[in-house]
């Protein structure tokens, strides 16, 4: 083995420009591709964090039928107290499970006692929203962000609805909201922060004690519109999604059917579709990398053969046995492969080093200055790496056949 | 018993509808450690004799008998086979490798053919470069060595398994009259020293001066009592 390596590599040296020019070619295709996987995925897992961490949570659950009619916000599909200790019972005894939170969710009408206008209210326990959501307060454009969210009588305001309101900090406001018997109820409270939107105009999301929110609604027992779930490890999503599945379809109506339903972030906002584009670019980036691999190797090759007709023709005449002929070639591919690949790597990583030294910045939605860190997972090296290289082989296989099937008498007589 | 032993040979080419017959039925015997040569004018079958010889090429008809073995019989990989255990190459061009070294030519049908233990093998190079006045040019690759070197070379890798034959296809073709005069001297010495039997095809007069047997082809066909010695025709 070690022979035929031997001779490979200096076959390989032999054309020491073209074997430069076709590394080069397979260095950059290596490189764009880890390059792009890794600010890619940083920016990937940034925008899901910024959505997951600060709005979405990690997973939802919900009553039958409510994120299908979610715009209109139904009151009349929270969940019963029934169904939210048999929830609050699965939750607390998943220990895959790091943080969960209930909200009442309703549309109202918001008044600064000079106009008003409608607003999408979240009532939240305030501390079981910091540690499913840990980013919320820190979306506080205005208010203290390492206090508690939300006191009771206090409202935070998405920030278009403060300005468009020209109201401020300390401002006294009222919420009006008809229940779910259709009374109308109202209550004032005090700005106590002004909160940025994640995701540009359109937000209307203010947030209340959960305990106010019952109060307006009216609420004689204990109903929530979502429960939102943090997992202690993101990448177990969708097992623990699925547990949770299987434990509340247990809980049936009259009919037998299940009365709540589970949701995974991905399915309930749109920036999933972007996640989805992200991975598929990825998926195009490197069939580009394949392609630039097949066809730089076999061409580098195929010349290698052509240019060595009469020598393949002399190996052959004096015994050396077809599989060795192969073996000779497909080294060649295998080399190149691999020294496309180390170096590949090599710059690679530099280049990833290079972009956290440098820290550039980008925004994102109404985010500003996120700081772009990407990095690659070893896994992600190990399989770009084995693709490089194994699709080096693929592009040896032909030359190397037909080098080693090539009749001596024909290859010898070769000008 | 004979090295070589050839009854009724034919080859025949195709190309489209057109059938060429290079050989045409042709007899002989080489007994062991004979210096022949083919000689005949281009067209004659020389070389596609030396093909079949050399276990490259199939014939049409007839047998033709290398160390006792049907050559006909021989697949791909046997012939191979056969060619690395018991046949050596000279080639005109000399056709060493451009990436290996002196040494590492003459090495290589033992390294990549008859892997041999490294230890031996190199004991086996040195005593063949040393026969052949190489071994102070073994660490040098072909391109510093001049045309007779090359030939000289080319004359140790053919012998360096031992062959019991070594066919030799116009070997003095690219070299000038002293220099193929003493690659000639060569081949005799090796044949005496290794009793191998060598085997030209050749138009080269130099050749046919040296060679003990000579048989020569027209047409195809072999002609009779053209040799210096007994040939079994």
């Amino acid at each position: 083995m070690f022979d035929i390596l031997g001779i490979a590599s200096r076959n390989l040296l032999r054309y020491g420009r073209r074997t430069l020019l076709t590394l080069l070619l397979i260095v950059i295709g290596m490189v764009a591709v880890l390059l792009f996987i890794g600010v890619a995925g940083s920016f990937k897992s940034m925008m899901v964090g910024q959505i997951t961490d600060s709005v979405l949570g990690h997973l939802q659950v919900h009553r039958k039928g409510y994120v299908a009619s979610i715009d209109s916000l139904p009151l009349n599909l929270n969940m019963r107290p029934n169904m939210l200790a048999k929830i609050e019972s699965e939750l607390d005894s998943n220990t895959a499970i790091a943080a969960w939170s209930p909200r009442i969710k309703f549309g109202g009408m918001f008044s600064n006692f000079a106009e008003t206008t409608s607003i999408r209210i979240n009532g939240i326990d305030p501390v079981r929203e910091a540690a499913t959501v840990p980013l919320l307060s820190g979306r506080l454009q205005e208010g203290d962000k390492s206090a508690v969210l939300v006191e009771r009588g206090q409202i935070v305001i998405p920030l278009l609805l403060a300005r468009g309101m020209k109201t401020q900090l300390g401002d006294t406001v009222v919420v009006v909201a008809t229940n779910r018997d259709g009374s109308v109820n109202g209550k004032t409270f005090v700005v106590r922060g002004i909160l940025e939107s994640i995701s540009g105009p359109g937000g209307r999301d203010g947030y209340i004690h959960i305990d106010d929110a019952r109060e307006i609604l009216r609420m004689t027992e204990n109903q929530v519109s979502e429960i939102v779930v943090r997992l202690k490890d993101f990448s177990q999503l969708e097992r623990v999604g699925g547990q949770l599945k299987a434990a509340v379809e247990g809980l049936t109506n009259k009919e037998g059917k299940p009365v709540l339903e589970v949701h995974e972030w991905t399915q309930l906002s749109p920036f999933a579709n972007i996640a989805k584009m992200i991975d598929l670019m990825t998926l195009f980036i490197k069939i580009v990398l394949v392609s630039i691999v097949l066809v730089s190797v076999m061409n580098v090759m195929i010349m290698a053969v052509y240019e060595r007709i009469r020598e393949i023709g002399t190996i052959a005449a004096i015994g050396t046995p077809p599989s060795r002929i192969l073996a000779l070639f497909l080294a060649e591919g295998l080399m190149l492969g691999i020294a496309g690949t180390l170096a590949g790597v090599v710059f690679s990583l530099a280049g990833i080093y290079g972009i956290n030294v440098w820290q550039p910045t980008f925004d994102f939605g109404m985010q500003k200055g996120l700081v772009m860190a990407p990095s690659i997972a070893a896994g992600d090296v190990l399989t770009i790496a084995g693709l490089v290289i194994v699709v080096a082989i693929i592009a040896s296989l032909q030359p190397a056949w037909k080098a080693s099937r090539m009749d001596p008498i024909t290859a010898l007589r070769h000008v | 018993m004979s090295l070589l032993h050839a009854e009724k040979l034919t080859k025949t080419y195709r190309s489209g509808d057109i059938e060429v017959a290079a050989l045409k039925g042709v007899d002989f015997s080489i007994e062991p450690a004979a210096f022949v040569a083919f000689v005949g004018p281009s067209g004659s079958g020389k070389s596609t004799l030396l093909n079949l010889i050399g276990c490259l090429d199939h014939p049409t008809s007839g047998t033709l008998k290398v160390l006792d073995t049907d050559i006909a019989t021989l697949d791909r990989r046997a012939a191979a086979h056969f060619r690395g255990a018991h046949i050596g190459f000279v080639f005109q061009d000399f056709n060493l490798i451009p990436v290996l070294t002196v040494f590492e030519n003459v090495e290589y049908p033992l390294r990549m053919v008859q892997r041999w233990p490294a230890a031996k093998r190199r004991d086996q190079v040195l005593r063949l470069l040393d026969a052949v006045g190489m071994a102070d040019q073994a660490h040098k690759r072909p391109d510093q060595i001049s045309g007779g070197q090359k030939q000289r070379v080319a004359v140790a890798r053919a012998l360096v398994s031992d062959p019991k034959l070594v066919l030799a296809d116009e070997p003095t073709a690219n070299l000038d009259s002293e220099t193929a005069h003493r690659v000639l001297e060569l081949m005799k010495k090796m044949r005496d020293e290794f009793r191998t039997t060598f085997v030209f095809s050749t138009h080269d007069a130099r050749i046919m001066g040296e060679a003990e047997t000579i048989f020569t082809l027209e047409d195809g066909r072999l002609l009779p009592a053209a040799h210096k010695e007994a040939a079994h025709v």
